[in-house]
């Protein structure tokens, strides 16, 4: 396939965030100053209007999809119209409810938050340095397998055990992860190609890891590892209120620190300097004097081992085992939040959190309403097609965003 | 522009330079050293591969491969090493991909002898199973052969896939089957209407517009499969299409089977190869549509449309794509489940990779491909003690190694996957 070089010299910069070299500011004026940039329309315009879009479409097709009532239209208008409002409104109001509507909903909403965050901020490094990491789901895999066997084998208190679980899925997501970044460096395999096919082979490898007697629980002939140890289970943040339903962890904060972490590296590091340039331009990049191949194997990795924490916090927060869907579809919906966050932290951490919503929202509305939860796969697709292509939205809604508009998300 | 075409220049296949052709004879040495110790080592009894099942024509008169594994097994490893050797020493200059090709199915028949030991098993049968589990992934690369020519990247081969067997499985219920496999047909056209309008008008970047489009397509189809479908299974009883026998031919041994005895999608499948190879390669339109891949800017000075050239590439592609999706209704389940596609489109995105951006070399991988899904069943009912994880492994190990550039050059367009913006655009 085509040089990265030639992707990202024709596509425009439309990044709307902090992108100048390090400068003298302080770190929270420039924080405040890249949201409430000049571009804010940009920024915050752009992803209201496609959410709103995504949602009024995703209604049409609730309402579509209910065929006895189709049937109704004809014989009833008025009756028929009502059942279908009516059914919108209780799948919207069940969204609300279940994502913010009570203690244990937003406890939800964190929970399903948290490993966005961390695997979109990894696609996010991955992103502004020209590289398209679809194998977070493979990374995940691999992290969160290694994290496992950590809780499982280890026996120390959660202190010694927990940062130790964290480490070994981020050395794990983070070696599997530099394997397309070597290829691609060394060898210019395609990372997108490459990435697919390690995401294939992880979900065979994890079948079968875990039908190994390393691995699988004892007395069971399906493949599932054994429980972790309770020390190594991350502690939950409303643990003193003594109720099981309160799923939302420590692995928040972390998700949050790590957010703040790869804000510093990528706009206040000479690394996170170097990995914008190799993205904007590799051969001007190469021509200041840094190493192209050791950057993206470089950036491969830490894609790959914020995966591996990612899949690591599922286990260790959440699951407390590894089962053969365990990672889900987290590392493709990351792509979406990645893409909505618009690479940057501050960005992915407020889309992280709303497709955490609508995630949590969207089981309530599966149990209360007749709505299956898939709708929020298409309310996210919507989404990202709106956002990526804002001429579209330009369009529906006559407004004038950006000058320059097209392309651009993976700079 | 220099497309090398791979059928009519098996040198190619292999990638010129010393260091491949090293490297290619080190992996013969490789393989003989496996072989002699694992085949070689095979259990007591013979192997029996069935090349006739009672039933077929002949089947009295025709016999079965009956041989010794262990002894087998030590023949292809000496013969696996003399290839080695003349590799390093001298090479097989153009005949290298026949070599390559002639002893894998030695290396592949050791194999299947070694787990057959004291067994037998039906040799024809797989093979014809094969086959039939090469079509999703055949029309798949298909459909990413005439994008990718064109410059551009089909991600959503598995949307279209998916999206296609959807609307088979409604319209065939509701209606007939011919009628559902033209609606599996046209939804796939839309499907890659979709990622045209997008990538080539809205120039979103093409991984992006691929990626969404696969979840828009698993969404929407699981989202009516849960809403729809539950609560009305008569819209999801499609039915399936029988095998059809071509008279004469299908009684030829072991080939009457594979080839001969089939239903229409393996035939489709076939044909459509050769119609695509022959529209790409030996039409005027396959040339403007190979040029926009390899050099838009100079296709559009010539006078060329580029972006009509897309448009109808990747829509035909996508119709081809639609009709693999209707397999999965009426050449094997007759009725849609939820992901019933599984990343089938994946692998067909491997295939046009390992099949080096041709169609004939695309359908030749998703048979290898179709081969390994078919062998990781027989080998469960063989308890060979290999994990079948294992096997599936194989075709995306396989791609990683070809587009690593490992076993033969990739062969990609050189534009692929980057907007063409016109002159004062």
């Amino acid at each position: 396939m085509t040089d990265t070089a030639v992707r990202a010299a024709d596509a425009p910069e439309i990044m709307p965030a902090g992108d100048g070299p390090p400068s003298g500011e302080s770190p929270f004026r420039e924080a405040l100053r890249s949201i409430s940039a000049t571009n804010w329309r940009q920024a915050i315009l752009l992803p209201t209007l496609a959410l709103v879009s995504a949602l009024i479409l995703s209604a049409i097709v609730v309402a579509a999809s209910d065929i006895d009532n189709l049937e109704r239209l004809g014989s009833e208008p008025g009756a028929a119209i009502g059942t279908m409002l009516g059914d919108i409104g209780e799948a919207f109001w069940a969204l609300v409810r279940g994502s913010v509507g009570s203690l244990r909903a937003i406890s939800e909403t964190l929970t399903n938050a948290t490993p966005f965050i961390i695997v979109g901020l990894g696609l996010g490094v991955g992103f502004r340095a020209g590289l398209f990491n679809i194998g977070a789901q493979g990374q995940m895999i691999v992290g969160g397998l290694a994290a496992t066997w950590v809780g499982f084998t280890v026996n120390a208190p959660g202190l010694v055990t927990i940062p130790l679980a964290l480490l070994t899925g981020a050395v794990a997501g983070g070696l599997y992860g530099a394997i397309p970044g070597y290829l691609r460096a060394r060898n210019g395999a395609h990372e997108v190609i490459v990435t697919i096919m390690l995401n294939n082979i992880a979900l065979l490898g994890l079948t079968w890891v875990l039908k190994t007697s390393a691995f699988q629980a004892e007395g069971r002939v399906d493949p599932i590892s054994k429980p972790i140890d309770g020390s190594s289970r991350l502690p939950r943040l409303f643990g003193f209120l003594g109720r099981s339903d309160l799923r939302v962890h420590i692995g928040f904060f972390i998700a949050l620190a790590l957010a703040a972490f790869v804000w510093w590296l990528l706009f206040h590091s000479t690394l996170g300097f170097q990995f914008r340039a190799v993205g904007k331009s590799p051969s001007a990049a190469q021509y200041a004097g840094m190493s192209v191949t050791t950057l993206t194997v470089l950036v491969m990795a830490l894609s790959g081992a914020l995966a591996g924490i990612g899949g690591s916090n599922e286990i260790l927060g959440v699951q407390g085992r590894a089962a053969p869907g365990f990672a889900g579809a987290v590392g493709f919906d990351a792509i979406s939040v990645t893409l909505l966050g618009r690479n940057h932290p501050l960005g992915i951490v407020w889309a992280a959190l709303l497709f955490g919503a609508l995630k949590a929202g969207a089981q309530e509305m599966q149990a209360a309403t007749n709505v299956p939860i898939d709708m929020i796969q298409i309310v996210q697709a919507l989404i990202i097609i709106f956002i990526a292509a804002p001429a579209l939205i330009r369009a529906v809604y006559r407004i004038k965003l950006a000058p320059e508009g097209q392309g651009g998300l993976v700079a | 522009m220099t497309t090398v075409n791979p059928v009519h220049d098996p040198v190619a296949l292999s990638g010129a330079g010393a260091a491949k052709a090293r490297g290619l004879g080190v992996f013969y040495i490789a393989m003989a050293a496996f072989t002699w110790l694992v085949f070689g080592q095979a259990d007591e009894g013979d192997a029996t591969l069935r090349l006739t099942d009672p039933g077929d024509a002949f089947h009295d008169s025709f016999p079965d491969l009956v041989f010794d594994p262990s002894t087998f097994g030590y023949l292809v490893a000496v013969i696996l090493a003399i290839t080695g050797g003349i590799q390093l020493t001298r090479g097989f200059d153009r005949w290298q991909t026949a070599v390559l090709a002639a002893t894998s199915v030695l290396f592949i028949v050791s194999f299947l002898g070694w787990a057959a030991a004291g067994a037998s098993f039906s040799l024809v049968g797989m093979l014809q199973a094969s086959m039939v589990r090469a079509v999703p992934i055949a029309l798949g690369a298909l459909a990413g052969v005439l994008c990718e020519r064109a410059a551009i990247v089909n991600i959503a081969i598995e949307g279209m896939l998916l999206s296609g067997a959807f609307a088979a499985a409604i319209v065939g219920s509701v209606a007939n089957s011919a009628l559902g496999v033209l609606a599996a047909v046209l939804v796939g056209g839309l499907m890659s209407a979709l990622l045209a309008v997008l990538s080539i008008k809205y120039r979103v970047d093409q991984i992006i517009v691929g990626v969404v489009l696969n979840l828009f397509a698993l969404g929407l189809t699981s989202f009516l499969t849960a809403r729809l479908l539950a609560s009305n299974p008569e819209y999801n009883a499609a039915g399936i299409f029988q095998s059809i026998e071509i008279p004469l031919l299908s009684d030829v041994p072991v080939v009457g089977r594979v080839l001969f005895d089939q239903n229409l999608f393996v035939y489709a499948m076939l044909i459509l190869t050769v119609f695509v190879t022959w529209l790409l390669f030996r039409t005027r339109w396959g040339l403007r549509v190979r040029a926009v891949g390899e050099h838009p800017r100079a296709a559009d000075t010539l006078g060329v449309d580029v972006y009509r050239m897309q448009y109808r590439s990747v829509i035909l592609g996508g119709m081809i794509a639609g009709l693999g999706g209707a397999y999965f209704i009426f050449g094997s389940t007759g009725r849609f489940d939820e992901n019933m596609t599984n990343g089938r489109g994946y692998i067909a995105l491997a295939a046009m990779v390992f099949g080096r951006w041709h169609p004939v070399g695309a359908l030749g991988a998703a048979l290898l491909f179709g081969f390994a899904d078919a062998l990781q069943q027989k080998l469960g009912l063989l308890n060979t003690g290999i994990p079948t994880e294992f096997l599936l492994m194989a075709p995306f190990l396989v791609t990683i190694m070809v587009v690593a550039g490992f076993a033969g050059g990739t062969n990609a367009p050189a534009h692929d996957g980057v907007a063409y913006v016109k002159e004062g655009q």
